[in-house]
């Protein structure tokens, strides 16, 4: 019952949308790619970064996670570019750079 | 089968929704509409219903508790009239976008200002862009039977939209009339049970309803909204033809009233139809071609079907009990116009202004309006499209 929303995407036709807009199913907005709107994304340095984890809690679209114990590599599909993770960080492992 | 009883519209109404029993009301009290939660809630204490009654603060958040336990999967209803229609009008489109088949027993009443209690059609022509299917009744017989078919309207899966059932206030939701109810029973199993394919409250389907839409999607969106209330007109005429075998009263998408060989026509909506067929009556024993459309569904607009109606017919009355302030024409004024300039009709047409704020409407008025139309006949034009009736000028 899950919508498909890759289905919607910007040129569909009035008679291919959901009915009343509604949308089936949940954790949809994973599927939604909103990375695709920044500018800028962020950069990491391996060498550099100690895996303190202070960029883990500040990233507001959860870009950077820990997993089996270290930081993971990073996931910007819904990266926008804010750059709190390039401010928080101790050793300057993380530069943000222009996207296209 | 049926039995006879002795009701006021707002009692008939209140008769009726005991009978289809709907999961939910949210309602504010505003006169001429407050008997209907009145009684409703009278029925809901004494468990004559199993409907949660939810007394609410305003009737913004009458349509928005609606809108919330519709979407949750609980046929839901609330009744209001003038200012507070007026105070629910996001909300109104909310409901139709969202596709949400909620019902509103409308009690029709002036807006203000100024201020008044009485009848006219303001409220709910103020509304008649927000996407529901609007329903309009002669007197407390047909707004009984329009309640109860309803739900079925709007739950139809071509339709999915709310609807507006409504009845003139004070004329209509006091006066007592006589009336044949259904059983209990009939109405049950007519309106059936409530069994929407997606709602909030299914943990098996999350769902969200009534995102934000960039505009890449809005257009597209109300498009498809409009398909479900053009769908709504079919729907009406099919649900009428079902409940004329439980009950044995026929209807249609308006009534047509000694129309067979009529030269002259008004086309009305609400009670005073009642007082324009005994205009008719009168007139047809002198001999005269007169005949009279009463508009049931307005919405969506039953335009091919009404130009039908008023084939061979020389001059139309337009009767608007509402000012549009377009200095033109009223709701009932443009749609049929338009409907007769597409059929490159020449029926000529004189709109009127009548009724505000419960001005009363006498025979001898509508026998002078049928008067004017053999005027316009004779004189081959109509002089002045746009005018008052039963007002001190």
């Amino acid at each position: 019952m899950k919508t498909d929303i890759s289905k919607l995407s910007l040129d569909c036709k009035w008679n291919e949308l959901t009915e009343g807009m509604q949308i089936y199913g949940s954790s949809t907005s994973v599927e939604f790619k909103t990375g695709e709107w920044a500018s800028v994304k962020p950069v990491i340095d391996e060498d550099k970064c100690i895996h303190c984890f202070m960029c883990v809690p500040v990233c507001p679209d959860s870009c950077i996670v820990v997993k089996d114990g270290v930081r993971a590599p990073l996931d910007l599909n819904h990266c926008k570019g804010c750059g709190i993770c390039v401010h928080v960080c101790p050793v300057d492992a993380l530069r943000m750079e222009g996207a296209k | 089968m049926s039995r006879r009883d002795r009701l006021s519209g707002n009692e008939a109404v209140a008769e009726a929704l005991r009978q289809i029993n709907p999961d939910v009301m949210a309602a504010f009290p505003i006169t001429p509409s407050t008997e209907i939660p009145q009684y409703f809630s009278k029925l809901v204490a004494q468990g004559k219903v199993d409907s949660e009654f939810i007394p609410v603060e305003s009737e913004h958040s009458a349509m928005s508790a609606v809108i919330g336990s519709q979407a949750a999967g609980a046929r839901s209803v609330t009744a209001t009239s003038s200012a507070g229609l007026a105070l629910m009008w996001e909300e109104l489109y909310l409901a139709a976008s969202n596709r949400l088949p909620c019902v509103l027993t409308l009690v029709n009443r002036a807006l203000s200002g100024p201020i008044n209690i009485n009848c006219d059609h303001s409220d709910s022509m103020g509304a008649r862009d927000a996407g529901w299917i609007q329903i309009y009744a002669e007197n407390n017989q047909e707004v009984y039977d329009n309640l109860c078919m309803a739900y079925r309207i709007a739950e139809h899966k071509d339709v999915k939209l709310p609807i507006m059932v409504c009845q003139d206030g004070f004329i209509t939701s006091h006066a007592v009339e006589n009336i044949v109810l259904n059983e209990d029973e009939d109405v049950k199993n007519f309106v059936g049970e409530y069994e929407p394919e997606n709602s909030l409250l299914n943990p098996e389907c999350p769902m969200a309803v009534g995102p934000y839409s960039v505009t890449n999607y809005y257009f597209e969106a109300k498009r498809a909204q409009a398909e479900a209330l053009k769908n709504a007109k079919q729907v009406v005429l099919d649900i009428a033809k079902e409940y004329e075998a439980i009950s044995g009263r026929s209807y249609g998408l308006f009534e047509e009233y000694k129309m067979d060989d009529a030269e002259l026509a008004v086309v009305i909506i609400g009670s005073a139809a009642g007082t324009t067929k005994d205009a008719v009556d009168k007139l047809r024993a002198e001999g005269k071609k007169v005949g009279l459309i009463k508009i049931r569904l307005f919405r969506p607009f039953p335009a091919d079907e009404i130009v039908e109606a008023l084939k061979g017919v020389k001059a139309v009355a337009l009767m608007d009990r509402t000012e549009s302030y377009n200095d033109t024409c009223g709701p009932i004024g443009a749609d049929v116009t338009t409907a007769l300039y597409r059929a490159k009709s020449d029926t000529l047409a004189i709109n009127y202004v009548y009724g505000l704020g419960g001005r009363d409407v006498r025979v001898e008025d509508m026998e002078k309006v049928y008067a004017d139309l053999q005027e316009a006949v004779d004189n081959g034009k109509v002089v002045n499209p746009y005018r008052y009736m039963g007002i001190r000028e």
